[in-house]
């Protein structure tokens, strides 16, 4: 018979998890998910999760069962989230100059609805603590499950797989290289020219194996142009395809270099703005914890 | 990714080459631009590469191919 503990339980678990899904809504640097609309979706959506989630511990205590039945519902519910996202961005990305790369995209969808499922989580737990023990027990334990849940979620960054420094921008006849790397033939003196004098080039060196196996993802190498061009801004048009952003990798070392010409010629956040650059879940490997891998490795 | 456009990927566009060097290209499908100097030769290659989004590329021989990407 559901009383005043179970809507405490409810009300306790729901204000928790919406402001736990606002919190984690970051719209950062990228400007995504767009303001009010896409942060308005993604609110509501919480808020279902955190519904779902606050009631299922006190409907068991209740002996309702059938109201366990929701969470599987809800999983489903958060899945068609990633497919939205998915579709969304991948639609977004033919008609920008720099595209993100359907790893990136997926790497950006599937935070999305594993964000939901942290909301649902910690309602469940905020919940049936405050069913069990009251509102402060409540709160302790949506605390609790929101640190575990950020240590869970805290992905790498490029800083950690590799170390980047500055790279040599110049030309061999009409190959371009950043140091020893090549990256592409370049037609005419012109556009060789605004390289030499606009380009910037870096050079990402993998501290081990696993770096140099992730580096090698080109969704990977992707996401780091796009992030790049984010920031720093692009010095391109639809129609100059030769100053698209492109990094190439040296088949001995594993080195990967990049060329960019930004619009900020700035060498020094151009570095800091490619260590930010999330290692996508999709391309991080892991070669050397296998026996194979660390034995191949020397 | 099912509704992607379906577009011309890795293809020559087009070829322009220095008067001089007529006999380093050969074949058919691909247009063929002659020009009088390297000049017009960059010249007739920039307006291409922009026309068709393509990139030039020189293969230092005199001929610069229009590729797109």
């Amino acid at each position: 018979m559901p009383g005043a503990p179970f809507a405490q339980a409810m009300f306790n678990g729901v204000v928790i998890g919406v402001l736990i899904r606002y919190y984690v809504l970051k719209r950062d640097y990228r400007q995504y998910p767009s303001y009010p609309h896409g942060v308005l979706t993604h609110l509501s959506l919480g808020f279902i999760a955190a519904v779902i989630g606050s009631i299922a511990i006190p409907a068991l205590m209740e002996k309702e069962f059938t109201a366990v039945t929701f969470l599987a519902l809800a999983a489903t519910q958060f899945r068609e989230v990633r497919d939205m996202e998915r579709i969304m961005l991948l639609n977004l990305d033919q008609t920008s100059l720099v595209s993100r790369g359907a790893d990136y995209i997926e790497g950006i969808a599937r935070i999305f609805e594993a964000r939901n499922y942290i909301v649902m989580f910690t309602s469940l737990l905020v919940g049936g603590a405050t069913y069990w023990g009251n509102i402060f027990y409540g709160w302790l334990a949506g605390i609790l499950a929101f640190l575990f849940s950020q240590k869970l979620m805290g992905g790498k960054i490029i800083k950690e797989i590799a170390k980047i420094r500055e790279g040599r921008v110049h030309f061999e006849g009409a190959s371009l290289y950043v140091e020893q790397i090549q990256i592409m033939n370049l037609g005419t003196a012109e556009v060789r020219e605004t390289y030499l004098q606009r380009a910037l080039g870096v050079i990402i060196e993998p501290l081990d194996d696993n770096g140099r196996a992730t580096l090698a993802n080109n969704g990977q190498r992707m996401a780091i142009a796009y992030d790049a061009a984010a920031l720093l801004g692009i010095y391109k048009d639809t129609d100059t395809g030769e100053f698209m952003p492109i990094l190439r990798r040296d088949l001995d070392t594993g080195r990967v270099a990049m060329v960019i010409v930004p619009l900020e010629r700035d060498i020094h956040f151009l570095i800091e703005a490619v260590k930010r650059v999330p290692v996508l879940e999709s391309a991080y490997v892991t070669p050397l914890r296998s026996s194979i891998g660390r034995k191949a490795a020397d | 990714m099912g509704n992607r456009e379906v577009e011309i990927d890795k293809f020559i566009l087009a070829v322009v080459v220095e008067e001089g060097q007529r006999d380093r290209v050969g074949g058919c499908g691909t247009p063929v631009f002659y020009a009088e100097n390297q000049e017009e030769q960059d010249k007739i290659a920039t307006y291409l590469a922009r026309i068709t989004s393509g990139v030039i590329h020189d293969l230092e021989n005199g001929v610069y191919i229009i590729v797109r990407h």
